[in-house]
Formats: structure tokens, sequence, C-alpha cells
């Protein structure tokens, strides 16, 4: 077998297998950092040891023996200098003969999520938690992290060690949190999931196509999280994420301009996304506890996914889920699209009232969709100066190239 | 992240040699595999064929669509892409395949795709399966 076969057989295994390795790992030696430490010098070995002897016939039993086989070594090394290490290696090595044990389909379960909530703790930098829940828990390498998210490859790396370290002197357990903690700790889960999410779904340059990727990795990653832990909120990130990726296939046209939601071609969205997204809403809804700010962004995103122009689109359902929103979650941007919605449901002096509510306030101030969204409304009263004006100040203030095309637009079309 | 079609294919020998194997542990071995893949969230959608048979071919060789019984083709040709139609019966099956807008010399396989009602409902994989199915909205 080639080194490159080798490479990509590797890959793949890892990609499927680290989750439950890293996890059967910690399980094993109690100390997560370790743990990780122990699979990544598994994998090193695997690429030389699979080149030269091909892929064992169970290459994730191979690659947990051999983190094993490391964990005794790195015990037995310590046990020179510190006798509580001396104890480990004796008894890890007694365990021997049942460490087939480890993979008890029963504690992969509990060993994923303990993974998950450790990779998303609230002791790590958002930076952090995002690199290591790729790492440990998606299996991506360092160099994939890093191309998707456009930084040096020695800087994932620096903050995935630098996790490590925090966990280790935070003494993080390895352990799914207590009933209490739990709530809470998925909350964590969840938003770390859709930064990943977000990230892949504005593609603002570079390697687009891993940007893409990653979109799909977050929801792999919370299809993962809901087999574990059936929570109605997990129901109602899936369901966002899969009604948000629907419209992909639509939303730039041939020459990759953005297009915006009333310009799409209907007929690309994802039909079989938009199934699996309505499904598990219907799940988050279901739980009689009400939904959250996930499963009431999937409701919005699901009255655009069943309507079948922008005309015939249920806009006074979307204006009461927003206001949902801003009592769950309160924001500006919220509020503003509130706004647009408000708009659509009972005219554009209804909505610009709201928007000029949220600049007498002052906030938004900087960004360039207060200005876009009122252009946009004084369009449609015909106030053409004050529309052109307005749209001009959002050219100006729009960081993104694509978008700003699309502003510049509509302020020729003024002229 | 890409989506894949596993195409399992099947010969006259393979499934002749499928009278000896122990259904159960066939049903057990595949419903294993279906839910780690269940597990590992890369499960989208799968369904098995009823027997080639069972099917039906619409040849458009000829001026004529023709219909004939039976499997498509040698074992070794490919597949393009299949749908899965909800429909009443075979017949209107066979109606929706005649209309598909396909040039000369294609042919279209018609498979019934078994429900899950119709494997053991006794079966611990299959009530596993059932559940999985329920939560995203397949049955």
């Amino acid at each position: 077998m080639s080194g490159a076969e080798a490479r990509g057989a590797v890959e793949a295994v890892w990609r499927m297998e680290s989750a439950r390795i890293v996890g059967a790992l910690a399980r094993y030696t109690g100390d997560f950092p370790l743990a990780e430490d122990l699979a990544q010098e598994a994998l090193a070995e695997a690429l030389v040891s699979w080149s030269v002897n091909g892929v064992p016939a169970e290459p994730a039993g191979w690659l947990l023996t051999t983190g094993r086989r490391r964990a005794i070594d790195t015990f037995r090394r310590r046990a020179a200098r510190d006798e509580k290490y001396a104890l480990l290696a004796s008894d890890l090595a007694a365990e021997e003969p049942g460490a087939d044990a480890l993979f008890d389909p029963e504690a992969i379960d509990d060993d994923v999520l303990a993974l998950m909530f450790i990779s998303c703790h609230p002791v790590l930098a958002k930076e952090a938690r995002i690199a290591l829940t790729l790492r440990v828990v998606g299996g991506l390498g360092s160099d994939e992290i890093a191309k998707a998210f456009l930084v040096p490859v020695a800087t994932i790396q620096a903050r995935i060690t630098r996790a490590k370290k925090t966990l280790a002197a935070a003494q993080v357990p390895f352990a799914v949190p207590e009933p209490h903690e739990r709530a809470e700790r998925l909350g964590s889960v969840l938003n770390v999931i859709y930064l990943i999410f977000t990230e892949g779904s504005f593609a603002s340059g570079g390697a687009e196509w891993i940007r893409t990727d990653l979109a799909g990795e977050a929801r792999r990653l919370a299809r993962v999280l809901v087999q574990i832990s059936p929570e109605p909120e997990v129901f109602g990130l899936i369901a966002l994420m899969e009604l948000t990726a629907a419209r992909f296939p639509a939303r730039l046209d041939a020459s990759g301009r953005p297009v915006l939601l009333e310009d799409q071609d209907r007929r690309r969205w994802d039909q079989a996304a938009i199934r699996r997204g309505r499904a598990a809403l219907a799940r988050a809804a279901g739980s009689g506890r009400g939904l959250g700010a996930y499963g009431l962004q999937a409701s919005i995103a699901e009255c655009h996914a069943v309507a079948h122009s922008v005309a015939e689109t249920d806009w006074q359902r979307i204006v009461i889920l927003y206001e949902a929103l801003g009592r769950l979650a309160p924001s500006p941007v919220i509020e503003l699209n509130r706004a647009v919605a408000v708009a659509m449901a009972s005219g554009p002096a209804d909505g610009l009232e709201l928007v000029e509510a949220i600049a007498a306030r002052g906030e938004l101030a900087g960004s360039h969709l207060l200005p876009a969204v009122r252009g946009e409304m004084l369009t449609r009263l015909g106030r053409r100066d004050d529309a052109r004006s307005a749209l001009l100040q959002a050219v100006a203030l729009c960081g993104n190239a694509a978008e700003r095309a699309v502003l510049q637009r509509k302020v020729d079309e003024l002229s | 992240m890409a989506k894949y079609m596993l195409i399992m294919r099947e010969t006259e020998e393979s499934l002749a040699k499928f009278t000896d194997v122990d259904f159960d542990e066939a049903m057990n071995a595949m419903g294993k595999f279906n839910d780690e893949l269940i597990h590992a969230g890369v499960l989208l959608a799968a369904e098995g064929l009823e027997d080639p048979k069972e099917g039906v071919v619409v040849d458009f060789t000829g001026e004529t669509p023709v219909v004939t019984d039976g499997p498509y083709g040698e074992t070794k040709e490919l597949f393009g892409g299949f749908y899965i139609l909800d429909v009443a019966s075979k017949q209107e099956a066979i109606e929706w395949a005649k209309r598909a807008p396909l040039t000369a010399g294609r042919k279209t396989e018609i498979r019934r795709v078994p429900t899950i009602d119709e494997f053991p409902q006794d079966n611990e994989w299959i009530q596993k399966e059932r559940a999985w199915r329920e939560q995203t909205g397949q049955l």
C-alpha cells in the first residue's frame, strides 16, 4: 500500500472513529487532555504502520489498542517519579484482558456526549471551543480547521494546546454534567455547533468548498448529538440548520453573486432538507415546553420554505415569531428583522416607523443593515431621494464586496 | 460533506446464495450497520429494493416505450440515479415512468420499496430503526 493510500485510509477512519477513540481513552485514563494526545500518537503510528502492513481488519480497534498501550507506557514512565502513576500503571495493565469492553456500545454514547460537553466547556474561549470540537468530535485535522477559518495552522494548533492546558488546569472531569448543570452546558454545545454552521454558510472568500463542508459538518454533529441527547432545542437547531441549508443551492447566481430571498428560484431549494427540517421542528414543538431561540428561528425559516413566493409568505406569522424571539433573546438585529416583516405584512410605513425607533435609540449605528432596510422601505414609499441617500450610506458602511454590489445596484435603479 | 449513494448491487448468484443465509442473522447484521450510520449522523435516507424479478423495465429503444417484466440488463451496468414516487399502484408508477422525458436508448427500471412494516416487528433493530424513522419524519 502506498503512503498516499494509507494516508487516505487513516484519514477516513479517523473522521469516523476519532470521537469514540478519544472518548474511550478518556474514560480509560480519566484524563481528557492526555487521551487526546494519546489518540494523536496512535494516529501518527497508524500513518507509518498502515502504509507498510495495510489497513488492519478492525482499524478502530487497532487505533484504540495502540492508544491504550501508549497510555500504559506513559504511566509507567511517570511511575518512576510518582506513586500515583505507579498505581495507575499496574491497574491499567491488570485490566488488559477486558479492555475490549471499552467499545461497549452502551458506554460509547456517554463518551461522545461527554466529549461534546468538554470541548464546548465554558472555561474555554469561543474560538477554542470551536477548534476543539471540530478536532475531537469532528475528527478534522488542524490543517483542515485552519483552512476553513482562514488562519494559519500554527494558530489552530496553539488554540488546541492552550485549550487542553486550560481544561487540565481547571480540572474538568471527563463526564457528562450533572442534570442541574446540563441544560446550561447543552446551550454552549448548541451554540458552538451553530457557530460552525454559520461560519460555513457565509463564505466570504478563500477555500469556499471547505466552508460549505463546515456547514455540513455542523449538521452531522447535531445529528450525532440528537441521537445521544434528544432534547427539544437540539431538534430546534437541526431544524434551523436544515431549513437554512435548503436555500444554499439558490443563494448564488451563476457568477457567484448573492441572490436575495425575493429573487431566489425556489425550485432549486433542497426539498429533502426542507422535509428533514420540518420533521425536526415538529419534534421540537411536540415537547409541549414551547420553542427556544433556535426553534423560533427555524419556524421563521419554515414560513419561507413552505411559501411559493415572497408575496404568498405568511408575514403576519413571521411578525409574531420575531416578537417571541425578541422577548427570548432581545437584539437590535431581531428588531430590524421584525421591522422588515411588519413592512411586508402591513405596509412599508409601519415598518419604517420601527426602523426609525431603532435608529433613534442609537442601536446598529455603524452597521450597513439599518440604512439598507431603511432605504428599501423608503423606496417602496416612493421617497426616492431619501431612499437614495440611505442606500448610499449603506454602501459606504458595507464591508462585504458582493453585498455592496447588490446595494449599489439598488442605488443605480433609483437614479 | 458530500452526499454519496451506496448502491448495493446483486447478481443472480448472490441472490441465489441468499436463500441459504439465516434471515434473522442477516437482518441483525444489517440493522446494526444501519444503527451505526444513524449514530454517526451520516445517514440521510436508506431504502432497499424488492427482488428485481418483481420489477418492470420501460424500454425507449424503439419508437414507443416498450414495457417488459423483470430486471434490467447486465449486473455490470450502471445506475444513473433514482426517483422515489409515492403512488397507488405499480401501474401508476409505470405511467409516470413512460412520461419521463428520456432520450432514446435509456431505460427506467421500476422497483417497489418495501415498507418497514414488511419486516419482523419483534426484531429489536427494526424497532430502533422505526424510532429513528419516526424522529426524522420518514414514515
